[in-house]
């Protein structure tokens, strides 16, 4: 039987919902799944674990050193935990890029990246050249399979489980090498575009970084998170951890709402699983349009403003 | 200090590759090849360390065959000291590529490893997280700034939560993200230059790497295709439409 172990993603206080992404992934390659979390204080985060469904165990493990998820403190005890597992699962964010690989390589496994469906407990498809290609890969079993899960394939999974919480731990040595300094959250309080559920962004057809207050108003009014296409970055309308595309984030909102964007190859691959795309844009050409669902084609500067009068109406 | 830049050739950035019909690959033929892009920023940042005052060797090195040697004489034009080639005819995937290189940081004492987050073809991001991990060395992922203070790095990371700033002691794998820097571009006399540079090759077998375990890459095809192209004529149908999806 698969016996699946899931590291959890979170801040020291809550559990990252890309986790239950990821236990949906265990869910399809199927066995008994446990749930690790690594932290200095586990017991809000383990809290949440146990409420997904499917689990077994909360595992949590506890020590000074994990407070902040460094890979190079957490791979080590990763893969002492792994001997009594078949499949390692991460979800694909940058704490799951960052700290798989690390445990896979004490391994001696090769990884799989951004399981984006399950073809059977070895079998995997994963997106390769930005999505371009999907390829079935299929994964030795021995020692074990380490993965990581892309977010954007994924639904979370309920939250009507009742997983043991218990205490675990390893003996692995943790390297003194890395030190945490500070993280720099963003503060506008908007959702976060890797998981929000609406997302509206902004390309070089806003015009400007100040032109750009039309594009968070009109966010805000959704409750939607700020996104932006590549050229929004490079002309410095907005920082660059707003981009959304290839090489920025690849996400998978209810509502994404593309403004003054045309829909370059590099942008559509970060968008293309959201569920509804809604296009504006003043060139009735722009590509984004093939792929919207909604194409709306005008001058964003009077539509905003219409586009929040009736959502007022509402 | 030493600091060994990975340069890995690609398909170009700006090429939209194609699944062939029948489902072995994809078409390369005749398609712009070039570095790829996360390994010019590694390599410029290794350029700009040295630049700053700091007594650096860069050294650039590429795992494959001796068609990439093209991209290996771009770094040395870009501003590399000198080259390396792994010569293989063989396609290794990342647990492979960080034992070689595991292999090279052992051989050339290097102080400094900066590979590109991910290769823009595989798009695995492992490399170097493995080579870290194999070196028993820390690594910083996703770099979006980097400060060399004597025997330790400063390095900023793109997270999904923000910027994360760790401290790590060398020896180092950094990986970088796109916003480290911008490369520069190549002049006509340094790629005349750039002939007269070392570059060392070097046979895959000659290493003594134990060959690593590999995925099987059993097809390939092309991505679900989203169907839209639906307009509508006014913000009052805009929301209507949106309603009826359920969405508002």
């Amino acid at each position: 039987m698969n016996r699946i172990l899931v590291i959890a993603e979170h801040d020291g206080k809550k559990l990252n919902p890309a986790t239950a992404k990821a236990v949906s992934c265990a869910l399809a390659i199927g066995g008994e799944i446990d749930i690790a979390v690594f932290a200095a204080d586990a017991a809000a985060v383990a809290g949440s674990a146990a409420k997904l469904k499917g689990v077994k165990r909360v595992l949590n493990i506890e020590r000074a050193e994990n407070a902040h998820q460094l890979a190079a403190a957490l791979a080590p005890q990763i893969a002492k935990l792994a001997k009594d597992y078949t499949h390692l699962l991460a979800p694909s964010t940058t704490f799951g890029k960052d700290v798989l690989p690390r445990a896979a390589a004490l391994l001696g496994v090769q990884q799989v990246s951004d399981i984006m469906k399950v073809v059977d407990a070895h079998t995997f498809e994963r997106p390769m050249y930005a999505g371009n290609a999907i390829v079935t890969v299929k994964a030795p079993a021995m020692p074990c399979i380490v993965a990581t899960v892309r977010t954007a394939s994924w639904q979370a999974c309920s939250e009507d489980g009742h997983a043991e919480i218990t205490a675990a731990g390893t003996d692995a040595a943790i390297p003194q090498h890395t030190r945490f300094v500070e993280l720099k959250a963003d503060v506008s309080g908007r959702p976060d575009l890797q998981s929000a559920a609406r997302v509206v962004s902004g390309g070089r057809g806003v015009g400007s970084k100040e032109n750009f207050a039309v594009i968070y108003k009109f966010a805000d009014k959704l409750g939607a998170a700020v996104g932006a296409s590549r050229a929004a970055v490079d002309a410095g309308f907005v920082p660059n951890d707003l981009q959304v595309g290839q090489t920025g984030k690849i996400i998978a909102p209810e509502l994404y709402v593309a403004v003054g964007i045309s829909g370059a190859i590099q942008h559509l691959t970060g968008i293309k699983d959201a569920r509804t795309i809604v296009a504006i844009n003043k060139d009735p050409d722009a590509p984004i349009f093939q792929v919207a669902d909604i194409g709306l084609v005008g001058d964003l500067f009077q539509i905003l403003p219409e586009l929040e009068q009736e959502l007022d109406k509402l | 200090m030493k600091i060994l830049v990975g340069i890995k050739r690609v398909v170009d950035f700006s090429v939209r590759v194609q699944v062939k019909k029948d489902g072995s690959g994809v078409n390369t033929d005749g398609v712009k090849l070039g570095i790829n892009p996360f390994d010019e920023i590694a390599l410029e940042e290794a350029l700009r360390i040295r630049e700053r005052g700091t007594q650096a060797e860069v050294v650039a090195v590429s795992i494959g065959p001796a068609e990439v040697q093209p991209q290996l004489r771009t770094a040395l034009a870009m501003g590399a000291d000198r080259a390396i080639l792994v010569e293989t005819g063989e396609v290794l995937q990342p647990l492979m590529v960080a034992r070689v290189f595991h292999e090279l940081v052992k051989r050339e004492n290097a102080d400094l490893v900066i590979l590109g987050k991910q290769a823009i073809d595989d798009d695995s991001n492992q490399t170097g997280q493995m080579l870290a991990a194999l070196w028993d060395r820390p690594q910083a992922t996703f770099a979006s700034k980097v400060e060399l203070k004597d025997k330790t790095l400063m390095v900023t990371r793109e997270v999904d939560a923000g910027l994360e700033t760790i401290e790590i002691d060398l020896p180092a794998v950094i990986t970088t993200d796109l916003r480290l820097n911008t490369p520069r571009f190549v002049k006509m006399p340094d790629i005349m230059k750039a002939r007269s540079k070392p570059l060392q090759v070097l046979k895959l077998e000659e290493l003594g790497v134990t060959a690593a375990p590999k995925l099987e890459v059993t097809s390939y095809a092309p991505p679900p295709q989203r169907v839209g192209g639906k307009k509508v004529e006014d913000v009052t149908a805009l929301v209507a439409t949106l309603r009826q999806r359920g969405i508002l």
